[in-house]
C-alpha cells in the first residue's frame, strides 16, 4: 500500500515521498495519532548534528516517541481501532545477555531508518504494546521517554547496592521530571533529592523530598546514588558534582546525552569505588513495566500530563513546522503534534 | 453502511502510445489501480469495495486483486462500468441495491482509480463529512488563476483566485439522494455534467468541502506517470 512519508530532507524543510507498504509481510500497520517531539529530533531539525551525520541520515522520517490505532493486523492479534504505543527500538537478532536496546544490529526509528512521521507505519507485532482508554493519549504519547527512565531505574535496582536512604537526581528538565515521578513510585522509601538550575522548575519536584539549586548545595550533603539527566554542555559539572557529594561504592546512572566527550573525576572515581553506569533507549519489557505503572500508579498520569506543553494538531507540513519551532521555544514541558494525516 | 466505489471505466486515450488503459500501468511495482485499491482496503468502515471497469478489463482486474490481495479479493466486488463517469456511479448504487438493500445514509466514496496518492485522513474526512452533510467533494485551493473564456480565443472573465478550487477525489454521496437527483435531470442536463458532486450543484442542493492534497494527483499523462514514479522513495539503503 502506498504510504505517506513525511522526511527531513535538510533542516527544517519537510517533503512529502511515498513508500510501499507490503501487506504480507507479517507486519501489522498502525496509524499514527499521538507523536511526540524529543531533542533528539530537534537536533535533526535544527541542523545541530555534525554535517557528516546530517549527510549519512536525511532524508529520513523523524519522531520516536508516538501512539497510534491499528488499521490492519493479519495476524490477528489486534483489533482495528485498538490502540497501541510503538516502540523505536527494532531488534533483528537475540541475545541471552545483551537487551535489545543495546545490541549494535538493532535500528531505532529516527536514527537509523525513518521514524513516525509518516501516514502509516508498518511494525512486527511485538514492536507496539496495547494502550487501554483509561489513559491519557496525549500523555501516552510520550511512553517512549517514561520507557528510558523506567529501564534506568530498572538497571539501577540490579546494580546499585541495598543502601538506598538518599538518592538525588541532577537535572530539572523533562528526563530527571520523569525519573523522579518513576523513583517515587518504585522506591517509595528512599528520599529523593532534586539538584537542578531553574527554581521555577524545581518547584514543580512537588513529590520529591527536597530540592536544591546546583550553585548552593550543602557542603555536608550527601547522597547514596545518583541519576544524572542532565546531558549537553552541562553534563561535566553535574556528573563531577555528583563525584563530590556521594557515598563511597555508589552508583552513578548516566542518561543525560552529550555529542562530545565528557572529562570526568576518574581519580575520585576510583578512590570513592563509585560505579558508573549508562543507560539507553528502552525495549519491550520497559514498555510494558511503564504501562503497568501507570495503572498502578494512576498519580503519574497527572504528574506526566503536568509537563504537556502546546499541542498541535498537525494537517500538513506547515502545521509540522510550526509544532517543531513552537517546541524549541518552549523552556520545559513536551510538545505533542495531534496526526491528523 | 459505507461503499467504497472505485472508478476504473476510463480507456486512457489522452496517455499516449501505450497498449494498457492507464489505470493498469505499473508504477513503484504494482499497478496503478491496485495501489488505490489498497488505499481503501485498508479502511476498516467499508462494508464492500466496488471496482467498476471496462467490460474487457474485469477478469483481468479480478486476477490482479486475487494477486496482490489474496484472501481480501472476497472483499472486493469488480463489475463493469457505465458509458459515462455517472453512469458508471449508477451500476455501482445498482449492485448496492440487489445485494445490500439501501437506505437514506448509505454512502458511497467515489474515487479515480488513477489518483493513488490519497490518504486515510482524506477517506475519513470524505465519510465523516458525507454522513453529515449528504455530499463531499475534495479539494485543493486553485495555485494557477483561472481564465474563462467562451469561444477559446479570448478571456470572458477572470474569476477570483481566492474562490477557486481545483476538483480532485472523493467524492462521496448518500446513495440514494444521489440516484434520484440524477434520475430527475434531463437529457440535456446529464450531458453537461463532468462529475457527480454537480447533480448536486444544478439541483440546489449543497456538497461540502474536504481539504485534499497537492500530491493527490490524478496520472493522467505521460508526465504524470514520471511524477508518480519519482515520488515512491524507499529510504536510501545501507541505513
Amino acid at each position: 500500500m502506498l504510504n505517506t512519508v513525511y522526511r527531513l530532507v535538510a533542516p527544517r524543510r519537510f517533503e512529502v515521498e511515498f513508500n510501499d507498504i507490503d501487506l504480507h509481510s507479517g507486519q501489522i500497520v498502525v496509524r499514527p495519532t499521538h507523536l511526540s517531539i524529543c531533542h533528539a529530533d530537534q537536533r535533526y531539525y535544527q541542523g545541530i548534528r555534525p554535517a557528516e551525520v546530517l549527510k549519512e541520515k536525511l532524508p529520513m522520517a523523524l519522531i520516536h516517541e508516538g501512539l497510534g490505532e491499528v488499521v490492519y493486523d493479519p495476524t490477528g492479534t489486534f483489533h482495528c481501532g485498538d490502540s497501541v504505543i510503538m516502540i523505536p527500538n527494532t531488534p533483528v537478532e537475540h541475545d541471552e545477555i545483551i537487551a535489545e536496546n543495546y545490541l549494535r544490529s538493532s535500528k531505532f526509528r529516527a536514527s537509523g531508518f525513518d521514524g513516525f512521521m509518516q501516514e502509516h507505519v508498518a511494525l512486527a507485532p511485538d514492536r507496539v504494546v496495547p494502550l487501554d482508554d483509561s489513559i491519557d493519549k496525549v500523555v501516552a504519547a510520550f511512553t517512549e521517554l517514561v520507557s528510558v527512565s523506567v529501564h534506568a531505574l530498572r538497571r539501577f535496582d540490579s546494580i546499585a547496592h541495598a543502601r538506598r536512604n538518599v538518592i538525588g537526581i541532577w537535572g530539572d528538565g523533562n528526563l530527571g521530571y520523569i525519573t523522579a515521578i518513576f523513583f517515587k513510585a518504585m522506591f517509595p522509601e528512599s528520599a529523593l533529592y532534586i539538584f537542578g538550575v531553574d527554581q521555577e522548575k524545581l518547584s514543580q519536584f512537588s513529590f520529591a523530598d527536597d530540592t536544591f539549586s546546583v550553585t548552593d548545595i550543602p557542603k555536608d550533603l550527601l547522597i547514596d546514588h545518583a541519576f544524572e539527566c542532565v546531558g549537553g554542555d552541562a553534563s561535566q559539572k553535574a556528573i563531577n558534582q555528583i563525584i563530590d557529594h556521594i557515598h563511597p561504592e555508589g552508583t552513578i546512572s548516566i542518561l543525560g546525552v552529550s555529542e562530545y566527550p565528557v572529562p570526568i573525576n576518574t581519580r575520585m572515581v576510583l578512590e570513592k569505588g563509585l560505579r558508573i553506569f549508562g543507560s539507553s533507549r528502552s525495549g519491550r519489557e520497559d514498555f510494558l513495566k511503564t504501562v503497568e505503572l501507570y495503572h498502578k500508579h494512576p498519580e503519574i498520569i497527572g504528574y506526566l500530563s503536568n509537563i504537556v506543553g502546546a499541542q498541535i494538531e498537525i494537517r500538513n507540513i506547515a502545521d509540522m513546522n510550526l509544532a517543531f519551532e513552537t517546541d524549541i521555544h518552549k523552556s520545559i514541558g513536551k510538545t505533542i503534534m495531534i496526526w491528523n494525516r | 453502511m459505507v461503499f467504497g466505489v472505485i472508478l476504473a471505466g476510463g480507456i486512457g486515450s489522452r496517455m499516449g502510445n501505450v497498449e494498457k488503459p492507464k489505470q493498469y500501468l505499473k508504477v513503484g511495482n504494482k499497478p496503478i489501480i491496485i495501489h488505490t485499491i489498497e488505499k481503501f482496503f485498508m479502511h476498516d468502515a467499508f462494508t464492500k469495495l466496488i471496482v467498476l471497469c471496462p467490460k474487457q478489463w474485469i477478469e483481468n482486474t479480478r486476477n490482479l486483486v486475487k494477486k496482490y490481495l489474496g484472501d481480501g479479493a472476497e472483499h472486493i466486488a469488480v463489475l463493469e462500468g457505465g458509458s459515462t463517469r455517472n453512469e458508471t456511479i449508477m451500476n455501482s448504487i445498482a449492485y448496492i441495491e440487489k445485494e445490500y438493500g439501501i437506505d437514506d445514509d448509505t454512502l458511497i466514496v467515489t474515487h479515480d482509480s488513477v489518483r493513488p496518492f490519497l490518504t486515510y485522513r482524506i477517506i475519513e474526512e470524505n465519510i465523516r463529512y458525507g454522513m453529515e452533510y449528504g455530499a463531499v467533494d475534495t479539494v485543493i485551493p486553485a495555485t494557477d488563476t483561472i481564465v474563462e473564456s467562451q469561444d477559446g480565443k479570448v478571456i470572458a472573465s477572470v474569476p477570483d483566485r481566492t474562490r477557486m478550487y481545483q476538483g480532485q477525489t472523493p467524492q462521496t454521496f448518500k446513495a440514494k439522494k444521489l440516484k434520484e437527483l440524477y434520475l430527475s435531470l434531463s437529457e440535456e442536463e446529464k450531458k453537461i455534467l463532468t462529475d457527480a458532486s454537480k447533480i448536486f450543484v444544478i439541483k440546489g442542493e449543497q456538497v461540502y468541502l474536504v481539504e485534499g492534497e497537492v500530491f493527490n494527483i490524478k496520472i493522467t499523462y505521460p508526465y504524470d506517470l514520471r511524477v508518480a514514479e519519482s515520488l515512491i522513495q524507499d529510504q536510501k539503503s545501507g541505513k
